[in-house]
């Protein structure tokens, strides 16, 4: 399964990682080769199997709809890069 | 049948909406975490590790919530999957803490909550059925404020106290064939989840929020490219938005051109819809089940307790208030288009059984009164008890209508009750005949004219000489017994 | 004194503390002096909370030992005994780093549900262990703030990701300490460094505050010298908590009450898919002379196969990063941590990104990100959960004629520094007997059973769902049957006993 450049530029993108062109180079190498040892699952018909998402069977977990303290909001804020009259701030969102 | 613009589109052109509608629950805490979900906090204090997506922290799910849910796939008759389960709907943006928002999605053997159900409603004197095609669960994102400076956005301010308010999706069937049915099915959702108690159902203040999706296509041919409209904050903004939409493609296809698949913004303001300059990336949400959080297998002992105890739904009771009542089929449904009044009406009639008396009052000078003072009928300072009482006083003739409407304004503007009023302000009707016989005599002696008049037969003057000794008694005295007193007196 | 302190168990510092032999102060110390002359070698510590520690020991001293000395009482079951967590752990104003820069100087605002059991309990808190960022590596290499190193071989890795937690332990630098688990991450740093670890079964320890790698995977579990004192460390944070829709709401046994040196009848599987190529010939040589043991001491050890085994380990590196790819979504530099500067969203985020995490976490969230994206789905994420299922399959059917399986932790013992790090396929491979087992959510226990050119070696012992107590009885028995376990690496060159013969 080789991945190619668009790919490689794609999924940087959707992982919000900018990429220097030695890394993109890397990373497309060793996904390659990663997913082909991969395809070995390929080897197994695996139709009419179920998924596995939750090892241990459970179900019905729920809390009753009681309101519980929350944090101080100087506690919060002060791990933030940025803050401004009691909100994160952040750089302007770019396409708007 | 309605005469406007949108109609005559429908000669040429079908149009085709289907709304996705986002529910805010009347859950005291968030769907995740115990943080409260209270309206108008103050930045970033109703936030914890979970809501905050703070790494290590994990959600646990508020069964509140799932009830909600339940309760409103139950009313819209829907199909509830005996198995369901969480999503993470991946994608960036700094209002959504963790970067994927926990919803659910529907692939394969993961159903969301509820699915393929419908609400049926009467349109322009037709019954219309509208398709759900699915309910599901999902958590509300922070808030975003772009701080501008000359129209450019120079960074933006995030406060998570909404994030994590639990949500309801409904989407519907694209069974919406104007903007005017669209807002119709919209009112009548919002009055069923109030019904319901799911949720305020308040557009203006984000509660209940409305996208659409809208096309339109020639007759008998497949469905047209569709826009996404956003940003519509009242039922009115809905109908407009839409029928801006509407003549937008309608324009666009008579010139043989292509709409453009995308989403657009209503601008209240200016009363368009926008283009969102944002680049339409493929969105591509990597959907997979949330491992954090375990199936639902919803038990059906559970599903009946729930149905069990669904309230009266709107359609049953305004079905109920034309048979039961014998109110007229237009004003029951104004009348349950307002729960609180409906209810209101129920408590009142409780104590002053006549019903069509009790809504007349509710639907005329009531609603007249709040209409006027711009005030939701539930900040009114009337309890069916006052209403009540005001009633008896006018039916065992203490007081006259016209008394009685001014009474209930004043009711209405201080709060007291009615007997209070008549007896602060001296206002209790004159039934001693001997009082009115001197004033009746009075008024015959000062008006010869009218009395010369009636006797030659016209009966319209007696109406005038019944004012005039109301006027003189400043209308405490009973109409009824002035009119008698006088035909007695005249004709004698 | 304070060498002879750093040498005991937690059992043995228990009943010195009960009796009033030495306080919890000059325990905490001693352990603190041990660190300062060792760590600066092994780097096995990211932070340690010296007056956090010394304070906490002060109040043990004064508000539990001598009130309960005095009446009598029970004391909590970690009163005054130090622990090492690791750095992936919440820890309430303490860093929480995960070995990540763009985590660096994160002080959580609230304990890890395993903190706070531990806190109760008496248990004073050393500080916070080196680790493979967000536990992504088997040889603590991928550390944004540099490797730990083996206390065997200076030269050589002590496992990942839990290496910090395991060296220190190995080196006397704290008696018990808390490692994570995804693929391997307790189990094998544990067999690396010569010492216990176990992971419990998915659910038996909450996850609320363990900074998630593999939401699906994942568990916190204890390390420590001896089975004992892992059994006691488990007792503290085992149990169901409600802040963990995850954790199994299962009534916990008192783990210690299964140390007995009873394997008679015990029906032991060893699957023949594990004696292939890549095993260390005397790797295998020790696994079998374990199951040789068992035999003498009564248990019935057979082949058995679990045929799947050979694809656990691509189904782990699909799992895995794809949870991966979103559980790290969350560091974008807008709330806490690293933040890159840039004039809009977009390059502030991917900068952050690019900047705060190193090669392998960017790998991994690449990978993942693929497997989970539009088109990839089916082929990748969806298929390897189905054969998660084949090899779920494999153990339910094992455990239907077996009580217990015995494998190989590792197929090697600890290689030298820098071996693998330009081969992630290779490094990846280090953990293909314990990935099967994190796949199927069971228990597994690593033990020391042998040394191979001074280097130690672990033998796995893995038990059904909920079933610990079997483990731990068949790895107490075991080690009370062998000396391996009493072996000190040269490193901590203060401590007395002799290395034991191989």
């Amino acid at each position: 399964m080789a991945i190619d450049d668009h790919t490689v530029e794609y999924v940087a993108k959707l992982s919000r990682l900018e990429l220097t062109r030695e890394e993109r180079e890397l990373f497309r190498e060793q996904l390659s080769r990663i997913l082909e040892y991969f395809s070995k699952l390929n080897e197994l018909d695996t139709t009419g199997i179920p998924p596995t998402s939750h090892v241990i069977p459970m179900r019905n977990v729920f809390r009753e709809d009681v309101v519980t303290p929350s944090l101080e909001r100087e506690v919060v804020l002060d791990e933030a890069p940025d803050q401004e009259e009691g909100y994160f701030k952040v750089p302007r969102v770019f396409e708007e | 049948m309605r005469e406007n613009a949108t109609t005559k589109v429908q000669d040429e052109f079908e149009i085709v909406i289907g709304l996705e509608i986002h529910v805010q629950l009347l859950t005291a805490s968030k769907m995740f975490c115990g943080c409260s979900t209270r309206f108008g906090a103050p930045p970033n204090t109703q936030v914890c590790p979970v809501c905050l997506g703070l790494p290590g922290s994990l959600p646990v799910i508020n069964r509140k919530a799932v009830e909600l849910g339940l309760r409103t796939a139950l009313a819209l008759n829907c199909t509830i999957h005996p198995q369901s389960q969480f999503h993470r709907k991946n994608y960036y943006y700094p209002d959504l803490p963790k970067n994927y928002q926990i919803s659910q999605y529907q692939y394969k053997d993961h159903p969301p909550l509820a699915s393929d159900g419908h609400l049926t409603f009467e349109f322009d004197g037709q019954a219309r059925t509208v398709r759900i095609r699915r309910v599901h669960l999902e958590e509300d994102t922070g808030k975003l404020v772009h701080v501008e400076r000359d129209g450019t956005v120079l960074y933006s301010l995030v406060d998570y106290n909404r994030s994590g308010v639990p949500l309801m999706e409904i989407v519907t069937e694209p069974d919406l064939r104007s903007p005017e049915e669209a807002r119709e099915f919209l009112s009548r959702l919002r009055t069923l989840l109030q019904y319901l108690e799911v949720s305020s159902g308040r557009m203006e203040e984000g509660t209940l929020r409305c996208d659409a999706n809208v096309s339109l296509r020639r007759r008998g041919e497949p469905l047209g490219i569709r826009t996404e409209v956003k940003n519509m904050n009242s039922l009115r903004a809905v109908e407009k938005a839409l029928s801006f939409e509407v003549a937008r493609q309608r324009e666009i296809l008579q010139a043989g051109g292509e709409v453009v698949q995308e989403t657009r913004h209503w601008d209240e303001r200016r009363e368009v819809t926008f283009g969102s300059r944002e680049k339409e990336e493929a969105q591509d949400y990597r959907y997979f089940p949330e491992p954090d959080l375990v199936p639902m297998v919803l038990d059906p002992a559970w599903i009946e307790e729930i149905r069990r105890t669904l309230p009266e739904l709107p359609e049953e009771r305004r079905r109920r208030y034309v048979e039961q009542y014998a109110l007229s089929p237009h004003d029951a449904a104004l009348l349950v288009e307002n729960k609180a009044m409906a209810d209101f009406f129920e408590a009142t009639i409780k104590l002053f059984p006549q019903p069509k008396t009790v809504c007349n009052w509710l639907l005329g000078d009531v609603t007249g009164y709040a209409n006027t003072h711009g005030m939701e009928f539930t900040d009114l300072p009337l309890t069916p008890e006052k209403l009540a009482e005001m009633l008896k006083l006018m039916e065992d003739g203490t007081i006259s209508i016209r008394l009685a409407k001014e009474i209930l304004e004043e009711m209405l503007a201080t709060g007291k009750d009615a007997s209070s009023i008549v007896a602060e302000k001296g206002l209790v009707q004159i039934r001693d005949e001997d009082a009115l016989r001197a004033i009746v005599e009075e008024v015959i002696a000062e008006n010869p004219n009218p009395v010369r008049d009636y006797r030659a037969g016209k009966e319209k003057a007696l109406t005038f000489l019944v004012g005039q000794v109301m006027r003189k008694t400043s209308g405490r005295a009973n109409p009824d017994l002035v009119n008698r007193l006088l035909k007695e007196r005249l004709h004698g | 004194m304070a060498d002879q302190i750093t040498d005991l168990s937690a059992v043995e510092l228990r009943e010195r503390l009960v009796r009033g032999d030495i306080s919890a102060q000059e325990v905490t110390e001693a352990f603190l002096q041990r660190i300062h002359a060792l760590d600066p070698r092994l780097h096995a510590f990211l932070y340690v909370d010296t007056e956090g520690a010394i304070a906490q020991a002060r109040q043990v001293d004064e508000q539990v030992l001598t009130g309960a000395r005095r009446s009598g009482r029970e004391l909590p079951p970690l009163a005054g005994i130090p622990v090492a967590v690791k750095d992936n752990i919440c820890t309430k104003g303490i860093p929480t780093t995960c070995a990540s820069r763009i985590l660096e100087g994160w002080r959580p605002p609230y304990d890890a549900t395993v903190v706070e059991r531990l806190r109760r309990a008496g248990a004073i808190i050393l500080g916070k262990t080196n680790l493979d960022e967000f536990a992504m590596g088997s040889s603590t290499e991928n550390s944004g703030f540099g490797p730990t190193r083996n206390p065997w071989d200076l030269t050589r890795v002590p496992g990942g990701s839990s290496g910090g937690s395991a060296a220190a332990v190995a080196a006397g630098m704290a008696p018990l300490a808390l490692g994570s688990d995804t693929g391997g991450s307790i189990r094998q740093p544990a067999a690396l460094c010569g010492i216990v670890g176990l992971k419990p079964t998915y659910g038996r320890v909450s996850r609320y505050g363990l900074v998630a790698f593999a939401s699906s995977l994942d568990q916190i579990g204890p390390m420590a010298r001896t089975v004992t004192d892992c059994a006691i460390l488990l007792n503290v944070i085992a149990g169901n908590d409600p802040r963990d829709s995850t954790s199994a709401n299962l009534p916990c046994p008192d783990f210690t009450r299964a140390l007995q040196v009873e394997v008679r009848g015990l029906r032991i599987g060893i699957p023949r898919e594990c004696f292939v190529e890549g095993l260390q010939p005397e790797v295998r040589e020790a696994v079998l002379q374990a199951a040789r043991l068992f035999s003498d001491l009564g248990a019935v050890c057979e082949e058995i196969s679990l045929p799947h085994l050979d694809y656990a380990l691509p189904t782990y590196y699909l799992i895995a990063p794809a949870e991966a790819s979103s559980n790290l979504a969350r560091y974008d530099g807008v709330q806490y941590g690293y933040r890159a500067k840039a004039g809009d969203l977009y390059t502030m985020y991917a900068r952050t990104r690019r900047e705060g995490f190193g090669a392998e976490v960017k790998r991994r969230i690449m990978l993942g990100t693929y497997a989970l994206s539009a088109g990839y789905y089916e082929a990748f994420y969806l298929k390897a959960l189905q054969v998660r299922t084949l090899i779920k399959q494999d153990f339910d059917v094992a455990f239907q004629d077996h009580d217990l399986i015995l494998m190989p932790t590792s197929p090697t013992v600890a290689f030298p520094l820098g071996e693998k790090v330009t081969d992630p396929l290779q490094m990846y491979l280090n953990d293909i007997f314990t990935i099967p087992v994190s796949l199927a959510g069971l228990p597994g226990i690593s033990v020391p059973c042998g040394f191979a050119n001074g280097l130690p070696i672990g033998l796995q012992l893995v038990g059904r769902p909920f079933d610990e107590e079997t483990v731990l009885r068949a790895a107490f028995t075991f080690e009370q049957h062998t000396e391996y376990w009493k072996a000190r690496p040269v490193t901590s060159d203060t401590v007395t006993r002799d290395k034991v013969k191989e």
